[in-house]
């Protein structure tokens, strides 16, 4: 580039000189605004609909107090946790928008209070749920799981929750129930995304039904001992800890017995890429990201991922007499 | 008469803020849970802009009637500088400079193939941008330059392919890119290449017909 050179000082005071200033400021005002108008236009797409919100729930509050001592799983791992702001602050939950700032932006959004849940299909009790209920009768513990999303992140967030199992017992599926089907709440004016096509809402995920009695299969009701933060998937949401991230489907309100493989949002949007499987395994190519590895968030540089998220000792059983690769 | 040397700095200067804002960010914490990921991505979202602001140069001389085509070479090459901190930030912090990973990331991963082949065409460009070249390769010139246009697609279609879901942005920078391709193969009549310079000669007629050329 042209090099620049301080005007000599005889020429301070020269019309041209005062010109070329003021052409210099329209210049510089014209970059900055330049620069803003495209910065702010993106950063507006990006954070969409709502002004910053303190997260209702922070570690600094007390929890409540049938939360305090919950016994520890042994399942848990003993692994660093990940801190409180990002497991509330970086999150992927389409529904309280794209981008992984907004959910927690508009979690303030999403009403919980009433919830309840139905539950139906191949079933002797079919029946609905109500919140207040479950957290009563089911036996709460704290759970430290891996999570590893598709997108090759992950972080150790400790869980509260029961088995996934314990629930679906209560009401007796038949021997017809060879799945359970769970479905996110659908309501635009409490999960505003939805008013946009971005998935095919509502949100749909499905296991295969020894996989949700598994006994590492959590649903999870709260986390670092607290009520789930909107943006988590409040107030009940799946944890499937040998799974890629979107199996854990957030902010349930049906849980369904099915005969056949129901469907699932992200394997009907993109079958190629997200399997209604989707264990965590190193070994399946995805055209997105490598899967090899991932990044452990508050670190820096990748680290190598397990298979089944390393739970293959817990849950390999359940896959013996299938081709991963294939039904990945 | 200074104001070349003095715009050209200032545009220069402006061009270096994203990067000072986002290495500054990076190391005070401000980039969020994932800041590798994040400064991945706004370089790549730089490198774009850079590409559609200098596409954008013709067309807002033409209207706005300030000289702008002179900072072309500048802008383009910016955007070359972001594309190649884009790429060298993905290979550090996603690849962790392993060759075997990346290799296996152009095999496979169609966005990156598509990435890299923008940035080999970007690094062409670059290559070629010097005024000695630029005369000695005469209307050869012109039509490698061109290729910035297929560049910039590229971009916006890998902004497209590692899209998950909600496509409101890369469809942004897709009818940007648009509106700037439909101007250039339909130029307004009486464009600017058939009018004398806009603003008189005041001396240096030559050296902007320079500038001007393509
Ligand atoms: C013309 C050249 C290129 C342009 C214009 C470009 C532009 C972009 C844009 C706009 C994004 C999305 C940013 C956002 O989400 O806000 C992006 C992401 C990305 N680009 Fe590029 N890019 C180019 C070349 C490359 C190359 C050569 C590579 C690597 C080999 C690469 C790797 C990536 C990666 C890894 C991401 C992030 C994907 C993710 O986080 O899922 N890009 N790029």
């Amino acid at each position: 580039m042209k090099s620049f050179h301080e005007p000599p000082s005889s020429e301070i005071t020269d019309e041209k000189v005062y010109l070329q200033r003021r052409r210099y400021l329209r210049w510089g005002a014209a970059g900055a605004l330049g620069l803003a108008v495209g910065g702010v236009a993106t950063l507006g797409l990006r954070q969409g609909d709502e002004a910053p919100q303190a997260s209702e729930a922070h570690p600094a509050d007390p929890p409540p107090k049938r939360w305090q001592d919950l016994p520890h799983s042994r399942f848990s791992t003993d692994e660093a946790l990940t801190d409180w702001e990002s497991v509330t602050g970086y999150n992927n939950f389409y529904e309280l928008g794209a981008g992984k700032e907004a959910p927690a932006r508009n979690a303030h959004r999403l009403e919980t209070d009433p919830w309840s849940v139905t539950v139906d299909g191949e079933a002797e009790r079919p029946g609905k749920l109500h919140l207040e209920d479950l957290l009563q009768s089911m036996p709460l513990e704290e759970r430290i799981y891996r999570l590893r999303c598709v997108e090759a992140w992950s972080m150790v967030i400790p869980w509260v929750g029961f088995p996934l199992a314990a629930l679906l017992k209560r009401f007796r599926p038949t021997s017809r129930a060879k799945y359970v089907a769970f479905e996110t709440l659908y309501d635009p004016s409490r999960l505003p995304a939805q008013n946009r096509p971005i998935l095919d809402w509502p949100y749909r995920e499905g296991l295969r039904m020894d996989e949700a009695m598994h006994p590492l299969t959590l649903l999870a009701v709260g986390l670092y001992g607290r009520p789930l933060p909107g943006q988590n998937g409040a107030p009940l949401r799946l944890v499937v800890p040998w799974k890629y991230g979107f199996k854990s489907i957030k902010s349930i309100v049906r849980i369904r017995f099915t005969e056949t493989q129901p469907p699932a949002t992200w394997n009907q949007l993109q079958p190629e890429e997200y399997g209604f499987y989707a264990n965590v395994n190193p070994a399946v190519e995805h055209p997105r990201w490598s899967q090899k590895r991932e990044r452990r968030i508050g670190e820096v540089f990748k680290r190598d991922t397990l298979p089944f998220n390393g739970y293959a000792e817990q849950v390999a059983d359940l896959y013996k007499d299938m081709d991963l690769a294939k039904q990945f | 008469m200074r104001t070349i040397p003095r715009q050209s700095s200032l545009v220069f200067g402006l061009s270096l803020m994203p990067l000072a804002g986002l290495v500054a960010a990076f190391l005070l914490g401000g980039l969020g849970a994932n800041p590798a990921e994040a400064l991945i991505r706004q370089l790549g979202d730089w490198t774009l802009r850079f590409l559609l602001i200098t596409l954008a140069l013709r067309p807002a001389q033409h209207w706005l009637g300030w000289r702008l085509l002179r900072h072309r070479r500048m802008l383009g090459l910016f955007a070359f500088f972001y594309a190649v901190l884009h790429f060298a930030a993905y290979a550090v912090l996603d690849a962790g400079l392993d060759p075997g990973y990346i290799l296996d990331d152009i095999a496979k991963r169609p966005y990156i193939t598509v990435g890299l082949v923008g940035l080999a065409l970007l690094f062409a460009l670059a290559f070629t941008s010097a005024s000695g070249l630029r005369r000695r390769l005469g209307v050869w010139w012109r039509r490698l330059h061109w290729a910035i246009y297929p560049a910039a697609a590229l971009g916006v279609m890998h902004f497209f392919m590692l899209t998950r879901a909600d496509y409101r942005e890369p469809a942004v920078y897709a009818m940007l890119l648009s509106a700037l391709l439909l101007l250039r193969i339909r130029p307004a009549p009486g464009s600017v290449q058939k009018k004398p310079p806009i603003n008189g000669g005041k001396g240096h007629a030559e050296k902007r017909v320079e500038e001007n050329r393509e």
